[in-house]
């Protein structure tokens, strides 16, 4: 499609404008993060390193962050094996009630995770009446999880030429062997990929979390909710976000380029 | 196991999918050491006969004996037989070597035996040199010599063939073809090639089995399959052929027979005699060697005849001239009727 200059121009406007308004507030937030000023006054007079010395004493503060990379890694790796079987099952085999139950595997990245929250807390206590700790957490996030290892994984099993299993049992390797071999090495870039996404779905995760993580268990972006608005925290607090944001966008950063990389070759 | 024991024994091969039957109640014998083809088109059932050679299918009824043992119910990885894919199927996070190498791998040869067989494997399709690159860097033909020595290096008793020039360009696929032959010899396994290009067959096999809606229709060499077709559908088939209906051959020969003449025997002559016939011209196409001349006899049918460039009848034929045409009855073969 050929676009004239003006439309071009306008195009090109609108969609800085629409990039400015996403990433200028996550701008001021890094920038106050080495805000002299305590109150966070803009524009910053001074710079320092402060808060985030301040921050990398905080015991709460890492314990939380040390929290939320076990929950990710956790439901990441729960989804990694559950949602890879599940792909399998969908791309090799017919069965009833296939197309329900893969409409139910994708339902729960949809449903508001209020619901879903409070569904599974009901579910946890007075269902199964089992006391919320760190595990009905990672349970929890899996649930929602398991849809981005799914997706990536019948993606490509579908797009995967069904003689190359074929050929490999011709040649004389069994089931499991074929598995390990030809099927799993070329689905892995997909894995990864949907592992990476999931632990970064976990990791900012805080509506399911407040439902359904126990006494004492606080992950990081419940920690930042916790202290926002404590006196003199806001500057450790931005600190934080930064952080957070680097170790969910470094995932989905990695995830995208192990994508691209697969779709040149 | 007795000298004469086939490669390759099938009774009452029968699969259906669903309502549909692709191969029904199939008998076939394929001798060890045989180039044998299975031609047909499309959806003729021959490649699901391969499927179930190799195990990939399993029969719906009826049973597969490789050298006298019955296989039917035995896993593709049982079986003593290996598959060249229409699409070569290489695994391309392996290399060249690796792919080579797969099937030895699976059976537990140590990685210095196995590649140096592989090495050997490659060197005999020529591609020595290209053990190192991926599959996704060679050529078509390349491939394809990758996953021809990827099925050798296991030593089947038969080597299944799935169309495996189909993807080549027509200088290639003739060199291949002459490749393929020379590797048969070399090997003296029992090759079995399915393919729907009937010169294909005709050039590589030692016998032919026409398919034809999930049956064969007619087993034979080249030779009696073009010279002896038994129906008409192997006649149009296996080369061009004037076919007659009873009522057309009552007019030219006075029998009442389903028949039909080659056009190359069909002759266009300069004086009229006892079996000469006077058309007219519809078309002549010339195509190089030969002109074929599309003619409308007077008696009623349309006929062809191919004419050698440069024999002593050879014109510049042009629409409506009239030509005398010779059809002798030692060239006209019987068709079955159902």
């Amino acid at each position: 499609m050929r676009l004239s200059r003006s439309a071009k121009f306008v195009l090109a406007a609108l969609s800085i404008a629409t990039l400015a308004f996403i990433y200028l507030p996550l701008g001021v937030v890094v920038i106050n993060s080495f805000n002299a000023s305590k109150n966070m006054s803009w524009p910053p007079q001074n710079f320092t390193l402060h808060w985030w010395q301040v921050a990398s004493q905080s015991s709460g503060m890492l314990s939380a962050l040390a929290t939320s990379v076990v929950v990710a890694t956790a439901s990441a790796a729960v989804a990694l094996l559950l949602g890879t079987l599940l792909a399998l099952a969908m791309s090799r085999y017919k069965f009833f009630g296939k197309q329900p139950v893969s409409l139910m595997v994708i339902l729960p990245i949809a449903l508001p995770g209020i619901v879903t929250g409070i569904a599974l807390n009901n579910a946890f206590r007075t269902l199964l009446g089992i006391k919320l700790t760190i595990v009905t957490l990672i349970v929890a996030h899996a649930t929602f999880c398991i849809v981005t290892v799914y997706n990536n994984a019948l993606a490509r099993l579908n797009r995967m030429n069904r003689n190359m299993e074929e050929a490999s049992a011709d040649l004389g390797a069994g089931i499991w062997t074929t598995f390990r071999l030809v099927t799993l090495p070329q689905m892995a870039s997909a894995l990864v990929a949907g592992a990476l996404l999931a632990f970064a779905l976990s990791f900012d995760e805080i509506i399911v979390t407040t439902f359904t993580a126990g006494g004492g268990v606080e992950t990081l972006p419940i920690w930042i909710l916790n202290n926002m608005f404590r006196p003199g925290k806001a500057p450790i607090v931005d600190v934080v976000a930064v952080v957070v944001v680097l170790i969910s966008v470094l995932p989905i950063f990695f995830a995208q380029r192990l994508t691209a990389a697969e779709k040149s070759s | 196991m007795a000298e004469n024991t086939p490669a390759i024994s099938l009774r009452g091969l029968t699969k259906s999918f669903g309502s549909v039957t692709a191969v029904s109640n199939l008998d076939l014998d394929i001798k060890s050491g045989e180039f044998f083809s299975m031609l047909g088109p499309s959806g003729s059932g021959k490649t699901t006969v391969l499927r179930m050679i190799a195990g990939f299918e399993l029969a719906t009824s009826g049973q597969v004996f490789l050298d006298g043992e019955d296989v039917s119910a035995k896993a593709p990885f049982d079986r003593n037989v290996n598959t060249v894919f229409q699409d070569y199927a290489l695994f391309p996070h392996m290399t060249v070597l690796e792919n080579v190498a797969y099937g030895l791998r699976v059976r537990g040869v140590g990685k210095a035996e196995r590649n140096a067989q592989a090495l050997e494997a490659l060197e005999t399709v020529r591609l020595g040199e290209f053990g190192g690159r991926k599959p996704s860097e060679l050529s078509g033909g390349q491939r394809q010599r990758v996953a021809l020595a990827r099925a050798i290096i296991v030593k089947p008793k038969v080597l299944l063939l799935d169309e495996p020039l189909g993807a080549l360009d027509l200088k290639l696929r003739e060199q291949m073809q002459i490749e393929l032959k020379e590797l048969q010899r070399e090997l003296a396994i029992t090759f079995i090639f399915v393919t729907h290009d009937q010169e294909e067959a005709l050039t590589l096999s030692d016998r032919i089995a026409v398919f034809n809606q999930g049956k064969i229709e007619q087993i034979g060499t080249p030779r009696e399959l073009y010279e002896h077709p038994k129906t008409p559908f192997v006649a149009g088939f296996v080369g061009t052929t004037n076919i007659f209906e009873a009522d057309e051959a009552k007019s030219l020969f006075g029998k009442s027979i389903k028949a039909s003449i080659r056009p190359e025997r069909v002759e266009i002559v300069k004086g009229k005699s006892s079996n000469t016939h006077m058309g007219r011209v519809i078309e002549a196409i010339y195509v190089g060697s030969a002109t074929r001349v599309h003619i409308k006899l007077d008696a009623g049918p349309k006929i062809t005849a191919l004419v050698q460039s440069g024999s002593t009848v050879d014109e510049s034929w042009h629409r409506d001239q009239e030509v005398q045409v010779a059809l002798n009855e030692k060239d006209l073969v019987v068709l079955e009727t159902k």
